[in-house]
């Protein structure tokens, strides 16, 4: 049997099954389970290099479970977007998994490290499902294994974590049903679940009410959970009081992969003809993105705490994808693909570096910063990077991404849209040229008295590699859209 | 008048979901919030059982002796098993949010947002 044909079901097995075997080693020896836990992540990540390797050179995997032939079985289908979402998934699963060692031990009791391991398992066979899966239902499924382990892993951080939690299940619930409602409502018209088959049936639908009323119930859903403004209440308070790691690796993925469910939804199950001539929810969703990148912009310059800060900017950053996505035009739709990677790194390595001063300072105050750039300089040095590259400036991989959604939405002439994109840019360096004057230049009477040192190892190659990818990024975006990004631009641009 | 009585399934469905969503939005209490989510959920289990229905069928159990097989004569069994799916997600729901109201209880020693808000902003 040749296990390589099967890598696509296999990397969503993989950390499935790990997440329950890992409890059982837990019993046995727990120190057994880190590295068990950190070994399954790599071998996913080698999966996902395989997919994406077999992707680029044969075309799309179609991956029938059961040896059920789709539209009666679920299918799993990976293109080339897919297989984008997965690399980027594994790969920051795996890098935050070995910077997790240290900052989640101090802020966990021993006994529960082994439960936060299997949850963060559980968490990533979710997201991996969800960009994997060709079938509606089953995408609700695994939309709610992620949301599930996310609200687990959201409690566990600070005290105030809990409520934060709380908040986001009942938040997370109604989008997860208003998005299943929507389901319904496809099945109804077109009596299927799969996406391929869907793409068939539903354009001699189009006039249809229902279909009307299933779209404004996924898009209303997905929205909740990717935390457009105003659906992000629940976002600000669970990033922030979160663990580290798991800030980080939330805010990196989830809303990434709700972005990927949104281009599914718009341009395969839909075509971008729907949007544009027959709804006009291309020009709703671009006002709507527009002043959630104003608002999220403007709410960040007022905060004190950095991890805050960082989701407010997040919320911005979610708007600038939507925005990408629904200018309906390719230099916007390869913007808002790249900007999924770029801002997943920048996004992860800003929260790993709030988590590694949190760790030694134990505080996530901005006035706290104050010349860290001498005891922290290695991690002050990647902060950099990833700031310069929020901000947008070449060569960071930020400024690409950024440059590609602002030729978009001048391409579509929308000048408001190309303004917020603007103004967020300027506050982000208002925020981080700030930060960065405490951390290098503040004076030095003003430092209090400190021995703090550099952080630890296995916490310094996770954000150095983070802030190296950004750089490298930087450097080869135009092969990564020649080579990748091109293919997955939808027919009709 | 025939669109009211001919669907009352739908409006069920309809009356019960505003009334989870009432109960998450306004009551104050987090286990009332809870069961209106569970509500709210199970709401949509009845709309997708209500579209199953035909008027007049059959469970769907194959006959071997019967040549000619009418679909109309026979539920579809499609949307049950969704929402067998479903009902999974919904009680692993409920489990997470009344283990999170646990955690909560522990810390504030109450079950009222109000006053956990309040011990909030004292500290």
């Amino acid at each position: 049997m040749n296990l390589w044909e099967h890598s696509s079901i296999l990397i969503v097995v993989t950390p499935l099954i790990a997440s329950i075997v890992n409890i059982f080693i837990s019993l046995l020896k727990r120190s057994l389970c880190y590295p068990f836990f950190v070994g399954i992540l790599g071998l996913c990540s080698l999966l996902s290099i395989d997919i994406l390797s077999v992707v680029t050179t044969s075309g799309t995997i179609r991956y029938k479970l059961g040896g059920w032939t789709p539209p009666w079985g679920i299918e799993y289908t990976v293109d080339h977007l897919n297989a984008f979402l997965i690399i980027i998934i594994s790969i920051i699963s795996f890098i935050i998994a070995i910077y997790s060692k240290e900052s989640i031990k101090k802020e966990l009791t021993k006994a529960r490290l082994p439960y936060f391991y299997s949850t963060y398992l559980l968490f990533v066979t979710g997201l991996l499902g969800i960009t994997i899966t060709g079938d509606i239902f089953n995408l609700y499924v695994f939309l709610e294994i992620a949301s599930l382990a996310g609200y687990a892993l959201i409690a566990i951080g600070e005290r105030r974590s809990v409520l934060a939690s709380f908040n986001y299940i009942i938040m997370g619930t109604v989008g997860a049903c208003f998005y299943l409602l929507g389901v319904g409502y496809i099945y109804i018209i077109t009596g299927s679940l799969n996406i391929t088959d869907l793409s068939r049936l539903l354009p001699s639908l189009y006039e249809s009410k229902v279909t009307l009323a299933a779209l404004a119930f996924v898009v209303v859903g997905i929205a909740i959970k990717i935390a457009l403004f105003p659906l992000h209440r629940w976002l600000p308070d669970s990033y922030t009081f979160a663990p580290s790691a798991v800030s980080a690796f939330a805010s990196a993925t989830m809303s990434k992969v709700g972005i990927y469910v949104l281009i599914r939804i718009f341009f395969t199950l839909f075509e971008p003809r729907f949007l544009t001539d027959i709804t006009p929810l291309s020009n709703i969703l671009i006002w709507w993105a527009t002043v959630a990148i104003f608002f999220g912009s403007i709410i960040a310059i007022g905060q004190t705490d950095f991890k805050r800060t960082l989701s407010y900017i997040l919320i911005a950053e979610v708007g600038y994808m939507v925005l990408g996505i629904s200018l309906c035009n390719k230099e916007g739709f390869i913007g808002a693909v790249l900007h999924i990677l770029n801002d997943a790194i920048m996004i992860a390595c800003l929260f790993m570096i709030a988590g590694g001063i949190f760790y030694r300072v134990g505080s996530r105050n901005l006035e706290d910063f104050k010349g860290l750039g001498k005891s922290m300089p290695i991690t002050m040095a990647a902060f950099t990077v990833a700031a310069l590259s929020m901000i947008g400036i070449p060569p960071t991989g930020g400024f690409f991404s950024k440059w590609y959604l602002i030729l978009g939405a001048t391409k579509a002439e929308q000048w408001i849209s190309v303004a917020a994109l603007v103004f967020s840019s300027l506050v982000n360096a208002f925020i981080f040229f700030k930060l960065l004057e405490k951390i290098y230049f503040s004076k030095k009477e003003v430092i209090p008295k400190h021995n703090f040192r550099e952080l630890p190892l296995s916490m310094i190659i996770p954000i150095t590699i983070m802030a190296l990818t950004i750089l490298i990024i930087g450097f080869y975006s135009g092969r990564i859209i020649s080579s990748l990004i091109r293919f997955t631009v939808p027919e009709g641009f | 008048m025939e669109t009211i009585i001919g669907k009352y399934n739908y409006w069920i469905y309809i009356a019960l979901m505003m009334i989870g969503f009432y109960a998450m939005i306004a009551k104050r209490n987090l286990v009332k919030k809870v069961v209106g989510m569970n509500i709210f959920q199970t709401a949509i289990i009845l709309f997708f059982i209500s579209i199953a229905y035909k008027r007049d069928a059959t469970i769907p159990i194959l006959i071997k002796s019967q040549e000619v097989i009418n679909p109309s004569q026979y539920i579809n069994p499609l949307p049950h098993v969704l929402m067998l799916t479903a009902i999974v997600v919904m009680v692993s729901t409920f489990g997470v949010a009344l283990a999170i109201i646990m955690m909560l209880y522990n810390q504030y020693k109450t079950l009222d947002e109000d006053e956990i808000i309040e011990i909030l902003k004292k500290k």
